[in-house]
């Protein structure tokens, strides 16, 4: 077997190791249930109100638009931090001193983070489904449609968040991005329908992948109608696909360049810096 | 190849400071070398180069051939790194660690080199058999830093780098230490260059020792070779008609002789010592900081 192919396969077992690390961590765990409760009290606080407009349930369309917070919190957040993370307690340089390790280590953090993801979508629907009736979910378009947003989705988030892993220097710097994360979201229709926003914010919302994730979802599980709320009164899958594809073309082309970069800069000296500082500023 | 390190004129410079301003050293297959120096001499830079984990400005370096700032994977599959833990990997098993991490080194095998190390054999050898099924997070200091060895052979490393090992070990860790890095210098014949504060330690493990001094190499030479060098000379202690006396001599064998020659018989309690290591790295390091004032400003002038 090629040392590539042999790191991959390791990859892939690190992503389940870890991810089984993950699963049975109280403090992972709870934060977990935390985000998935607070989504779906977002969703009830609002079941009777309706979208404005319509007679539709805006629980229900911000249960489907939690959806994509979710893509973005673990996609973006969280890959974004454990990236710091791993830097600064040297972990990045152990994969570096071994062969095809920057490899493994890299696909066992994607496969880590995309099961969290797809395991978060499914609790989200699962427990949302059980408490309000009017998800599309008959239809196996829906889940076809759900399917490439969630595909879509990771490919458009996970590279970005290396990135952006990449260039933050520290852990507490990473609570930047949880801001700007909140931000987006107030912007880009996941609570409230974007129509009702200022035009320069339906412009800036658009240009992230967010928004259009959120529009995905609610493509993939709210009837046909709910399109009339939408900018341009349509899904817009095509042009859907069209940011989503050009934020993972961007990201799958830097995170190489930005990560070979970092990595590159890693050596023993510059963890235990890390370490000596860290311990002096408890 | 038996020529495993070819270090020759290596400089680096941060800024408009000089941190390395000429090192040349080899090393043979086989053969452990110390690397001491005082603080701030560059030994850490020098190692980090060597590893491929850091940039040089000028000079050639060869390790195992290679140039480490080319160095690719099946360079890196043959060289070991014996890092500091810290926090990571904090949640994973011991030996669940260590199957991963060698998982990478197998397609890398050569013949008669089976890699990696099977892990069992390995956590016996670092004596960390009975906590194999531990998180790494409850491990000792001491233990931990068995665990970052473990790590950095796992792959079984033709070389071996080690960055201060023993720092915060107790003294038998540091014992238990020492017989891990005699085992893999006799049995694998790996080459190893560590560096550390315990000339104790230096003597013991090293076959030769390099000083790193004002940013070259000031000395390189087994511990006996510096202080012949050094003509630190020895002590001779010796006591007559109940009285003792002490003697620093250059040539002791030749004092010796004068002594019997003289008093004969009434000679007891004769003890020679030969400079300890830490007498002989002190003079070589003053000596060599003497030195550096001139060259300053040399450069300034």
């Amino acid at each position: 077997m090629s040392p590539t192919l042999v790191a991959a396969r390791a990859g892939l077992a690190r992503g389940r190791i870890e991810l089984k690390q993950t699963l049975t961590a109280p403090g992972e765990v709870i934060a977990f249930l935390a985000t998935t409760g607070g989504f779906l009290a977002a969703m009830l606080s609002a079941r009777h109100t309706p979208v404005p407009g319509t007679d539709f349930s805006l629980g229900i369309s911000r249960l489907v638009s939690v959806l994509a917070l979710d893509i973005g919190l673990y996609g973006i957040m969280q890959m974004g931090d454990r990236l710091v993370g791993d830097r600064e307690d040297g972990t990045l340089l152990r994969a570096k001193a071994i062969p095809n390790g920057l490899l493994g280590y890299l696909l066992g953090k994607v496969v880590n983070i995309s099961a969290q993801i797809v395991l978060a979508v499914a609790t989200t629907l699962t427990v949302g489904a059980f408490l309000v009736n009017g998800l599309a979910i008959d239809d196996p378009g829906s889940w076809l449609t759900l399917a490439w947003v969630l595909g879509l989705g990771l490919l458009a988030t996970l590279p970005l968040g290396a990135v952006l892993g990449s260039l933050f220097p520290n852990t507490r710097s990473t609570a930047l991005l949880l801001l700007a994360l909140g931000g987006l979201a107030a912007i880009s229709g996941i609570f409230y329908p974007i129509t009702r926003l200022p035009a320069y914010l339906q412009w800036t919302a658009q240009v992230f992948p967010l928004y259009w994730l959120g529009l995905g979802m609610r493509s993939a599980l709210l009837p046909h109608t709910m399109a009339a709320v939408e900018i341009g009164h349509s899904w817009r899958h095509l042009a859907t696909i069209g940011v989503l594809t050009a934020w993972a073309i961007t990201g799958l082309a830097l995170a190489p360049i930005v990560m070979r970069r970092t990595t590159r800069r890693e050596s023993g000296s510059k963890v235990a810096a890390r370490r000596e500082k860290a311990m002096l500023g408890r | 190849m038996d020529c495993v390190l070819d270090v020759s004129d290596l400089r680096m410079r941060y800024g408009k400071t000089d941190v390395l301003t000429g090192v040349s050293f080899v090393a043979r297959r086989g053969e452990v070398l110390a690397l001491l120096g005082p603080n701030g001499a560059g030994k850490t830079t020098t190692i980090e180069i060597l590893e491929g984990f850091r940039g040089r400005s000028a000079g050639r370096v060869s390790v195992l051939g290679v140039d480490p700032a080319h160095g690719d994977e099946a360079w890196r599959a043959r060289t070991g790194v014996v890092l500091q833990s810290w926090r990571d990997h904090a949640r994973w098993r011991v030996r669940e660690l260590l199957a991963h991490l060698g998982r990478y080194y197998a397609p890398y095998s050569a013949p008669g080199l089976t890699r990696p190390w099977d892990v069992d054999d390995l956590l016996a050898t670092v004596g960390l058999g009975e906590h194999a099924r531990k998180r790494v997070r409850e491990l000792s200091g001491g233990q931990r830093r068995r665990l970052d060895v473990a790590i950095g052979i796992v792959g079984r490393p033709e070389l071996l780098f080690l960055d201060e090992p023993t720092a915060g070990f107790d003294p038998e860790g540091r014992r238990e230490f020492h017989d891990v890095v005699h085992r893999l210098a006799d049995r694998e014949e790996a080459t190893i260059l560590l560096t550390t504060h315990d000339l104790d330690e230096a003597e013991r493990l090293a076959d030769r020792i390099l000083v790193l001094a004002g940013g070259t190499i000031i000395a390189d030479g087994s511990a006996d070779e510096l202080s012949r060098a050094m003509s630190t000379g020895s002590e001779v202690r010796w006591s007559r008609d109940g009285q003792r006396f002490v003697h620093a001599a250059d040539d002791a064998t030749a004092f010796v002789r004068e002594l019997f020659r003289q008093y004969g018989e009434s000679i007891e309690d004769l003890e020679v010592h030969r400079a300890s290591l830490e007498e002989t790295y002190m003079a070589l390091v003053r000596k060599a900081e003497n030195a550096a004032p001139r060259r300053l400003t040399a450069v300034a002038a």
